[in-house]
């Protein structure tokens, strides 16, 4: 919303300062975005008269004016066609900055004349394109007085976000009447003393609209306007269209432009001849078609508002006119709409055609329903000023709907609910500068909300009024008060898995990304695609269109990006959702992570190594066992989701169901749909899986034995068949004595000669500990038969000897 | 006993001029092997008289034990010489490079949760959470703003085609339908944040289609706009780590706060630069006010029993402006030259007692 000081000043006495001005709007909740000095930078430029203006003696297209500038006169060479003896213009003396050039002014010779200073055009002065000829000065301009204040330029504009609750706002004596409320000014009163008409309007009016429709129109002004001269406006009009940026059109528009910024009125103008009988609202016919004044044809529907003569829709109610109807230069009787339009229907109506207008942005929020007839008497004097001619009648169709409401006010809610203690005194002149009436009930104050606060519904809006108003800058901060000196913790058991899960990761050498929830849908496919309910109805773009089944597409993406880069070597993760489907319990938290490249990076003291599954798999244990699954309870299988090298994948699972996690290579397969280098290692930890843990478990360990005796260690090597799972080996030997066993590892795995094709030897360590006795050499051989029993009992095998 | 002095001389010299351990072996065995000097001079003893062998022996032993000790310590000064011959041979470069290892990274916006838990988390606040993909109502109406409202349509929503309840699916424009789900999960009072994705349909330099915000909603009967106010302004300067830096309260509108207000710090962009804190500037970090009595009903909370505040702010506007990071849109990008440079070591864990990151 953008007003200029000059235009609040007609509703708004005051002598605050403009930086004070700024301030205290934006804490009335009235943002000022920008203030802007329209003078700043002018100020040098006087009032100059050409005495004389002679053609150059060396250049047809310049001429040689002698400029009287109030303190002397001097010659300028000029190039405007409009340059000519007696004319008053702006004068730009030597030394002067000319904005539009943004080049300081030099005494110079052009052609061999000398130039003392520069006559102005708007374009130079930085207001407008115009560059036709110079500024045309009135001829009472005093001269050597400064140009700014004869061009009414010495203001000041402001643009002011307006909340969208705020509609009243959207006119500038809305914002005046805040402003006034804060102390910062007198409120003027508003003219609005009717014209009496001198016939019954040609024109009539009908609310075409059935019940369920009602609510589209209920209440139409009209006023028909015989014999006006619509000519351009008066420069003070177009002053001030052009200070808020707006275009001066002609006299009729200028109006109807100016009773919306001023007064937020929105009004419109028809061409009375070009109307066909009466004015109709009504619902638009299915596929009418709108020329509107912005020069597009829509194609209306029956849910839109058709302001139509007996023939067709002329106007888009509350949103734009017609083409048809506009008014014109010719235009000489003119009818003057002032109508109230459902703010609902007309946001729905003004996006479905995305078409933007002053008249929708107003009546989408807001408009106040009891200012239709004041605001059309105001407009026609205006006509009638600037344009002549003979007022009708008013034609007056329906009413304004019920909009009286009162809300109470308790006395200690501003106190209670605001944090600030208001007395009572100044409650009630806040109320009353907003336009409230006040009265009283119960010691409670009864406040009628003005038509023209929509926004206001309950006691929380009268408290907010208040507050603002007062200022929140003087509501005291206070601390909030504590159940318990000492906080609980804010991370439920579940939530500080996931922020460990990051920082176990994290410090296992991986980095963290952030990655987007959604992603292509070529590559979802990949990683076992989304039903349809996970397709985005309007992606941000056509790589971004589903929401991910898997972290790990974006991830092994980002590898591919870093090596393009070059650093093939990431080690990415991230701990963030995927999703199944679009219910609540189809989202789940994942921990999942991938290493490209080298696990071992080229150096002189290692041999390099490729990432394998084994990288992986180390990398799902870890964030588990963080996480306190009981390590020793999870078991893997090799059986992966098909985005996993088939041979070089798994899955962590407790007991026979749960999946914990997958880990392994990433498919080839996949890595070359998505044109990204192997290979890479990847995991998923699925944190939803994990068994939970007890909010309030016990922070006591279990007691600790520690033996006094001497630890045994003995290796053993056993053949068993190339498809025996070493994890059998280990069992076997682990249960073989679970008393005195207490670690096996395995160190070895060798196929080839020495064992035979189709098996392979695994070499185990088994740690005995004993808790009673030192193990005997009697006692260590009984263990190590166990052993081998055990081993060759579960797997087949054979102790290699 | 002349002779015997004279002897021990020699037998001495021989030990400290042995070059190395066998000329040291040789000796010994010259003096105490079994034709060694001294040796012999103990089989000598026997034929002695008892008296003249007393004192003989005494003699003799004194030098064979004086003997003995001179190889040892001979021997172990001859045994430090080799160590160090060795260890001067194993010597290495120690300016080689240490064995490569990966250091890994937190992401800015992790940490930056952190923080921001650490920080309500002393103030009494819980974690909640709600799923990404919300429906109309829980992210419309409920916060009381109706299909056609203006609000609803600067929210850019991305869509789904299912739906839920008869509500269109939607993937969530803000954190605040956690308010909805936190208040109908349980009976006041409320006091929790809520760290999430949230998603709009805006790509420029300045949006992105996906960012995160945290909500904060304290619901109980007595707390007021001045607790609103005592609450960020602590949390502002907890998190930009300065004492005094100034906080605004501006009134604003949002459908689901009554009274509303944004919230500004103090900065200064003088001399080119940007800094947070007392300036001549002011920059709008986030949007709170009381809880509409509107929403509290949505929910089934008696508005004339309860009241509260909420509040919700954009997380990488936060990290950005605290760590200077200069552009929205590469948070997620993943590159790792970007993660490496603003991210942050696994065990910089945020908390109050500890410090926040910086």
């Amino acid at each position: 919303m953008k007003f200029t000081l000059s235009w609040l000043a007609e509703h708004l006495e005051t002598e605050v300062a403009v930086p004070e001005m700024v301030e205290r709007l934006t804490m009335l909740g009235l943002e000022v975005g920008t203030a802007i000095d329209r003078a700043e930078g002018l100020r040098g430029f006087t009032v100059g008269r050409v005495v004389e203006a002679k053609p150059h003696p060396d250049a047809d297209r310049l001429s040689v004016c002698t400029v009287d500038t109030g303190s002397g006169t001097v010659d300028v060479v000029c190039g405007a066609p409009n340059a000519r003896t007696g004319m008053k213009g702006v004068f730009a003396p030597v030394g002067s900055f000319v904005p539009g050039t943004g080049m300081k002014l030099k005494k110079t010779k052009i052609r061999g004349v000398e130039s003392n200073g520069m006559l102005l055009s708007e374009r130079e002065m930085n207001i407008s394109d115009d560059h036709e000829g110079i500024v045309d000065l009135p001829d009472d301009a005093e001269v050597g007085s400064p140009a700014v204040a004869v061009m009414g330029l010495d203001d000041t504009v402001f643009d002011i976000d307006i909340t969208p609750n705020r509609g009243d706002c959207l006119g500038v004596r809305g914002i005046a009447r805040d402003m006034a409320a804060a102390g910062l000014g007198k409120f003027k009163p508003l003219d609005v003393q009717p014209v009496a008409g001198a016939f019954e309007s040609p024109i009539r009016v009908h609310l075409d609209l059935e019940a369920e429709h009602a609510d589209a129109c209920p209440y139409f002004v009209g006023r028909y306007i015989r014999g006006v001269t619509n000519a351009d406006s008066p420069k003070w009009l177009k002053d001030k269209l052009l200070g808020v940026g707006l275009r001066p059109i002609s006299a009729l528009v200028d109006i109807t432009n100016l009773m919306t910024i001023g007064l937020n009125r929105p009004l419109h103008a028809f061409d009375a001849d070009k109307v066909q009988g009466d004015i109709h609202v009504r619902m638009a016919r299915p596929g009418e078609k709108l020329a509107a004044l912005n020069e597009k044809e829509y194609e209306l529907d029956i849910e839109m508002t058709a302001i139509a003569d007996d023939d067709t829709a002329e106007a888009l109610g509350g949103v734009m006119g017609g083409m048809h109807t506009g008014c014109t230069g010719d235009t000489h009787n003119v009818f003057l709409e002032s109508a109230l339009f459902d703010p609902v229907r007309t946001a729905a109506t003004g996006r479905k055609l995305n078409l933007t207008s002053d008249a929708r942005y107003r009546f989408e929020r807001g408009i106040d329903p009891t200012f239709l007839e004041d605001g059309m008497e105001i407009a026609t004097r205006l006509v009638l000023e600037l344009c002549g001619g003979e007022p009708s009648e008013l034609v007056v169709v329906g009413g304004a709907p019920p909009w009286q409401r009162a809300i109470t006010l308790r006395p200690d809610r501003v106190q209670g609910l605001g944090g600030v203690d208001v007395p009572r005194p100044e409650v009630e002149r806040i109320l009353g500068d907003l336009g409230f009436e006040l009265g009283e009930e119960n010691g409670a104050l009864v406040a009628q909300v003005p038509p023209w606060r929509g926004d206001i519904v309950g006691e929380a809006c009268l408290v907010e009024e208040v507050v603002r108003v007062h200022g929140y800058e003087r509501v005291p901060a206070v601390p909030l008060a504590n159940e318990t000196s000492l906080p609980r913790p804010a991370l439920t058991p579940e939530q500080r898995r996931h922020a460990r899960a990051r920082r176990v990761l994290a410090g296992r050498g991986l980095t963290e990304a952030v990655t987007y929830s959604f992603m292509p849908s070529v590559q979802a496919a990949l990683f076992g695609g989304v039903p349809d309910a996970l397709r985005l109805v309007n992606p941000i773009s056509s790589d971004l269109d589903v929401m991910r089944p898997s972290i790990l597409p974006n991830l092994i993406a980002a590898c591919g990006r870093n090596a393009d880069r070059g650093f093939s070597d990431a080690a990415l993760f991230e701990v963030g959702p995927q999703y199944a489907g679009d219910g609540v319990e189809d989202q789940t938290t994942v921990a999942a992570g991938v290493r490209a490249g080298d696990a071992v990076t080229r150096n002189w003291a290692e041999q390099t190594r490729a990432v394998d599954a084994f990288d992986a798999k180390d990398d799902a244990l870890a964030v588990l066992e963080a996480l306190e699954v009981p390590i020793e309870s999870v078991h893997v299988t090799a059986d992966a989701p098909p985005w996993y090298h088939p041979g070089r994948s798994g899955a962590v699972r407790l007991g026979p169901k749960t999946v914990l996690a997958h880990f392994g290579e990433i498919h080839p397969g996949v890595l070359r749909r998505m044109d990204v280098k192997g290979p890479i290692a990847g995991f998923e930890v699925l944190l939803a899986n994990l068994p939970r843990l007890k909010a309030k478990k016990s922070a006591t360990r279990p007691h600790l034995e520690l033996s006094p005796f001497q630890p045994v260690e003995r290796d053993f090597a056993f053949v068993v068949d190339a498809g025996v799972p070493a994890d059998k080996v280990l069992g076997a030997a682990r249960a073989a004595d679970k008393a005195l066993i207490a670690e096996v590892r395995l160190f070895d795995v060798y196929a080839g000669e020495g064992v035979g094709a189709g098996k392979k030897s695994l070499a185990i360590g088994v740690t005995l500990r004993p808790t009673e006795k030192t193990l005997t050499d009697a006692d260590i051989e009984a263990v190590a038969g166990k052993v081998v029993a055990a081993v060759e009992k579960a797997t087949g095998g054979v102790l290699r000897t | 006993m002349d002779d015997l002095a004279s002897l021990g001389l020699r037998l001495k010299a021989a030990i400290s001029e042995a070059a190395d351990l066998d000329q040291l072996e040789k000796a010994r065995l010259a003096a105490l092997g079994r034709k060694g000097r001294i040796t012999e001079l103990m089989k000598g003893l026997g034929a002695m008289d008892a008296a003249a062998r007393k004192d003989a022996g005494v003699t003799l032993n004194a030098l064979k034990n004086e003997i003995a000790a001179a190889i040892e310590a001979r021997k172990a000064e001859l045994e430090d010489g080799t160590l160090d011959a060795r260890l001067l041979d194993e010597r290495v470069d120690v300016t080689l490079p240490a064995r490569p290892g990966q250091c890994g990274h937190i992401h800015p916006i992790s940490q930056t949760v952190d923080e921001v838990v650490a920080i309500f988390g002393e103030m009494g606040f819980t974690v909640a959470e709600g799923p990404d993909i919300e429906d109309d109502w829980y992210n419309f109406t409920a916060l009381n703003i109706p299909p056609e409202h203006p609000a609803r349509q600067e929210h850019d929503t991305f869509y789904l085609p299912g739906e839920r309840d008869g509500q269109r699916a939607v993937l969530r424009t803000h954190t605040s339908p956690v308010q909805i789900r936190a208040m109908q999960a349980g009976a006041p009072p409320h006091r929790l944040i809520v760290p999430g994705r949230t998603y709009r349909c805006d790509y420029d330099a300045t949006h992105s289609p996906m960012f995160h915000q945290v909500e904060g909603l304290v619901v109980d009967e007595t707390t007021h706009f001045g607790h609103l106010k005592g609450c960020l302004i602590e949390f502002c300067r907890a998190f930009f780590g300065v004492d005094d830096l100034p906080v605004r309260f501006r009134p604003s509108y949002f459908p689901f706060t009554e009274p509303s207000a944004e919230v500004d710090i103090g900065c200064t962009r003088q001399g080119g630069g940007f800094r947070i804190g007392h300036g001549d500037d002011w920059l709008e970090i986030l949007g709170c006010g009381m809880v509409n009595p509107k929403v509290l009903e949505n929910c089934g909370v008696d508005s004339t029993r309860y009241q509260g505040f909420a509040f919700g702010m954009g997380l990488e506007r936060i990290a950005m402006l605290k760590y200077g990071i200069p552009d929205l849109r590469t948070f997620f990008e993943s590159d790792l030259r970007w993660l490496r440079h603003y991210g942050f070591a696994s065990l910089d864990v945020p908390s109050l007692v500890g410090g926040l990151g910086s």
